[in-house]
């Protein structure tokens, strides 16, 4: 190799090195910009509301002809009440088909499920809600003698549908990841399939599980024009899934549009996007945390 | 391959029709209005093919914010301007003039099923307070009531909050829907259901008034006569209690194109739509004079 080409190659490296720093940087600084962007626009709004008021009450009509109230509480236990709904129905159908795709269909019936599975991720959300307000609600209301359908129950079973193609593929994968000697060593002990399947390969991989089951939950938490859609909106603080609710997403879809600029009202949604943004970004942190003791064990 | 030809060129005469838009003409703003609207929009460009309109919903307070911070050239509301929004827009050097285009009977709506027939402006307001929860205390059989109405940034939630709530609060048990259309949909399926619409919003194609929907005669006091929305006299006369002028705003007078849309659509051709969309027409009186007014 002549020194001009060495040079040459040199060159070359630096500057692939660099263009990947650079776009590592950005997407960090770009990050770092939205979170004190959300953080400047929402602090403003607790100079005239108190935060006590703010997380403790569950009163919200900011434009309201009487006296304007910020309570965010009945928002948060709505959002917490569609998400766990829905990981109550999208957790165990989710593990079970992961385990039927990984240890029970054949290898032709997983090479067509599991893509027609992922596509599913791909349906607009607000394709989703439309089922939920002429296909689920009605159900549901027929269901349950509500009269309506538009509670968190039609929120929650909406938030499944979408949650499931990650909870799915993901499941999936680190059940595959999952070393044969494992399977092969408790089937030659004995043990059933099913055994194995329960004992063994889902121990194995169950931070996998556990951090697709996460991701599932930060997808449900965030999505905004599905219970937009189906829930109601209602601003009373929930009782029961058969209650119609607002989210805190719904809520500023909501009133983003018409609210004037630098009003408190205006602050205030942004404080609610902050609460959403810890709220998510605690529940990726942990699937983070948990993913990565899952690929440590795995090396 | 020819198809993704006509694909391609189509996509390619829209972007260009998107980056030539600065012509276009903007209108965004009240739910109750879009679909009129988007009609007399589609109407106008037919004869006048030059000029493109873009006609978009969102509701009243959306359109007005979109007026002030000038992303729309017309805003559309069911509702007149608040004192504050006008300050706002002032400060912004946006000087709103509003004309009416048409007049809407806000219609309140509950399922066939219910045996409630005519209602109080103040039994209205009670349902919609939270302070009535069953249909037996104002006439109807014993069922809960179920409220549908709009989210805030409606000018019919703000129209109905003045004029019907007595500007109290609103039960926060109310169902907030998107649209018109989503609470006709919601009260044709729920038995216990009350809802509130634009006149615009009770027929179906064929001009008759949506199967398994019933509108309620208003009166304004116990035991008077109560009237129907439908009812073109009762509204015209004021006898409906809860009629209401529709708005177009431009900022400043309006000019040019904008200015012959507008006059086309409270002229005779444009009001013609207005009555055949099942809204009503503004009239020679005052609605009239006000626009006549403001175009000079």
């Amino acid at each position: 190799m002549t020194p001009m080409t060495r040079k040459r190659r040199d060159v070359r490296e630096a500057a692939i090195k660099a263009f990947f720093f650079t776009s590592g940087i950005l997407a960090v600084l770009v990050l770092l910009g939205i979170f004190l962007t959300l953080l400047t626009t929402a602090v403003p709004a607790f100079r005239e509301i108190k935060i006590a008021e703010f997380l403790g009450h569950s009163r919200w009509d900011p434009t309201s002809p009487e006296e304007a109230e910020y309570g965010l509480l009945a928002m948060i236990v709505s959002t917490l009440m569609v998400t766990a709904g829905a990981l109550l129905l999208a957790v165990p159908i989710g593990i079970g088909v992961a385990a039927y795709l990984s240890d029970v269909a054949h290898v032709r019936t997983r090479e067509i499920l599991k893509p027609v599975i992922e596509i599913l991720a791909g349906i607009p959300s607000v394709v989703v809600g439309f089922l939920g307000i002429v296909l689920f609600g009605p159900a549901l209301a027929k269901l349950f003698h509500t009269g309506n359908g538009l509670n968190a129950l039609n929120g929650s079973v909406l938030l499944a549908v979408m949650s499931l193609p990650t909870i799915i593929s993901i499941s999936e994968d680190s059940l595959n990841a999952v070393p044969r000697v494992y399977a092969e060593a408790s089937l030659a002990l004995g043990a059933s399939r099913w055994q194995t399947l329960v004992r063994v390969k889902l121990p194995a991989a169950l931070s996998g599980v556990i951090a697709a089951v996460m991701l599932g939950m930060g997808r449900a938490i965030g999505e905004t024009m599905t219970v937009l859609m189906a829930t109601g909106n209602a601003r009373a603080f929930p009782h029961g899934l058969l209650d119609s609710v607002r989210t805190m997403t719904a809520g500023i879809a909501i009133e983003l549009g018409e609210v004037p600029y630098y009003t408190t009202h205006y602050y205030a949604l942004f404080a609610i996007g902050l609460v959403l943004f810890v709220m998510t970004f605690a529940v990726n942190l942990v699937a983070d945390v948990v993913l990565r003791k899952y690929q440590e064990r795995e090396q | 391959m020819k198809k993704i030809t006509v694909i391609a060129l189509a996509t390619l005469t829209l972007l260009a029709g998107l980056l030539l838009g600065a012509k276009m003409i903007q209108i965004k703003g009240s739910d109750t209005m879009v679909n009129l609207i988007q009609i007399l929009a589609e109407e106008y460009m037919g004869k006048n093919p030059a000029i493109p309109i873009a006609v978009l919903g969102g509701g009243s307070g959306t359109g007005i914010t979109g007026l002030i911070n000038q992303i729309c050239d017309i805003a559309n509301s069911s509702r007149e301007w608040k004192p504050k929004e006008i300050d706002q827009a002032w400060d912004k050097g946006v000087t709103p003039r509003s004309f009416v285009v048409a007049v809407d009977g806000l219609s309140i709506i509950v399922n066939e099923k219910n045996a409630v027939e005519q209602l109080t402006i103040a039994q209205v307001g009670a349902l919609y307070r939270g302070e009535v929860k069953n249909w037996k205390a104002v006439g109807g059989a014993s069922l809960a009531v179920s409220l549908y109405g709009r989210q805030s940034n409606s000018g019919t939630y703000v129209f109905m909050q003045e004029h019907v709530l007595g500007n109290k609060n609103y039960s926060t048990d109310m169902k907030e829907m998107n649209g018109n259309a989503q609470i006709v949909e919601g009260v044709l399926q729920d038995e216990g259901a009350v809802g509130y619409v634009g006149v615009g919003y009770l027929h179906d194609e064929k001009g008759r008034i949506r199967k398994g929907l019933k509108v309620l005669k208003i009166s304004k006091e116990p035991n008077g006569a109560g009237y129907l929305p439908t009812d073109k006299a009762a509204v015209d006369s004021g006898a409906y209690p809860i009629a209401r002028p529709l708005y177009m705003a431009t900022n400043g007078k309006p000019k040019g194109d904008v200015a012959r849309l507008l006059s086309w659509i409270v002229g005779p051709e444009g009001q013609a739509i207005v009555e055949r969309e099942g809204f009503f027409t503004i009239g020679e009186g005052k609605y009239k004079a006000a626009n006549d007014k403001n175009f000079k």
